[in-house]
């Protein structure tokens, strides 16, 4: 069972980790919708999945926030990705696959994947 | 939905856009009566008479992007489907408290699903609000309060990665606890 007792450590232990953090740098920001309609197309699960691949890679300077409905009601699950000093990147229709792959590719490469973006849309 | 977890995740999300500095979640489980009690309760600017009256409608909404407002008509019919109901009380300046009777041995009844998900996005991701959840199955209970978290945390945020991969087993195991024999 988890207790308390461990949550102090781990509190100890993020503190020490904390304070030798790189804070130069600029934060990339990852934004999910999660209204209704992205709720309900299954956000939680990316968003969850954003979270994870950040943290299991340690990556520094990337944040994942959410934010109300988007306003592409039938592409959800959709997210942001803002990159300081790049054009801000819409993806589509996602999955936790889609999830992992925009992390290793977009966040850790720099090279965004352009068949899951709103551009790739079929006119 | 896919499960009620979900809708109490977007309810919660009204809430937190009412400006609410404490959000409660409450769930109740009687496996003899077969029923499902579902509370969220907030101390966000609450609701005018009108604006409660008109937020069962799906075509009622205070956003100003789009027409339709549908969080709270799903989670009424995910109610009302299972022979359940749906209560919403409100005040100005007060809050706003979600009531949700469900029969959980009606054919139509969703499953309530994921809760630990929906308790850790919506603590992680809004660091300044508390949230107080209850389970209660039964005879057995469990609470999280984020204010005695946050005390004991000092400032070291919910989403720092072993911090929130603590909280999710946390949450997890005490939830399984309560079914347990």
């Amino acid at each position: 069972m988890k207790t308390l007792e461990e949550l102090m450590a781990l509190r100890d232990a993020a503190r020490a980790q904390m304070t030798t953090r790189d804070d130069s740098g600029e934060v990339t920001r990852i934004v999910v919708g999660m209204a209704t309609c992205g709720i309900a197309a299954g956000a939680r699960p990316v968003m969850n999945k954003f979270v994870e691949e950040i943290a299991k890679r340690g990556l520094k300077n990337v944040t994942v926030a959410q934010t109300g409905c988007i306003g592409m009601c039938q592409h959800e699950p959709i997210a942001e990705v803002l990159v300081p000093g790049e054009e801000k990147v819409t993806y589509i229709q996602l999955t936790e696959e889609k999830a992992a792959k925009i992390i290793l590719e977009h966040i850790v490469n720099g090279k965004p994947v352009a068949e899951y973006t709103v551009g790739a849309l079929k006119k | 939905m896919r499960e009620l977890s979900l809708n109490v995740l977007d309810i919660a999300q009204n809430s937190i856009s009412a400006k609410a500095s404490l959000i409660e979640i409450e769930i109740l489980e009687s496996t003899e009566k077969n029923e499902l009690f579902i509370g969220i309760y907030d101390n966000g600017k609450g609701m005018t008479k009108e604006q409660l009256e008109a937020v069962r409608d799906p075509f009622f909404t205070t956003r100003t992007t789009r027409k339709v407002g549908m969080g709270i008509p799903l989670f009424k019919m995910a109610a009302e489907m299972t022979g359940g109901q749906l209560a919403i009380e409100s005040e100005v300046g007060k809050g706003t408290k979600v009531k949700a009777f469900f029969r959980t041995d009606h054919l139509d009844f969703t499953p309530v699903g994921d809760m630990t998900s929906t308790m850790l996005t919506l603590i992680t991701m809004n660091e300044v609000l508390d949230f107080v959840y209850t389970r209660t199955a039964d005879n057995k209970s469990f609470t999280l309060d984020t204010r005695s978290l946050k005390e004991i945390l000092g400032g070291v945020p919910f989403s720092e990665p072993t911090i929130s991969l603590w909280l999710r087993d946390y949450i997890e195991e005490n939830t399984k606890q309560l079914t347990e024999v």
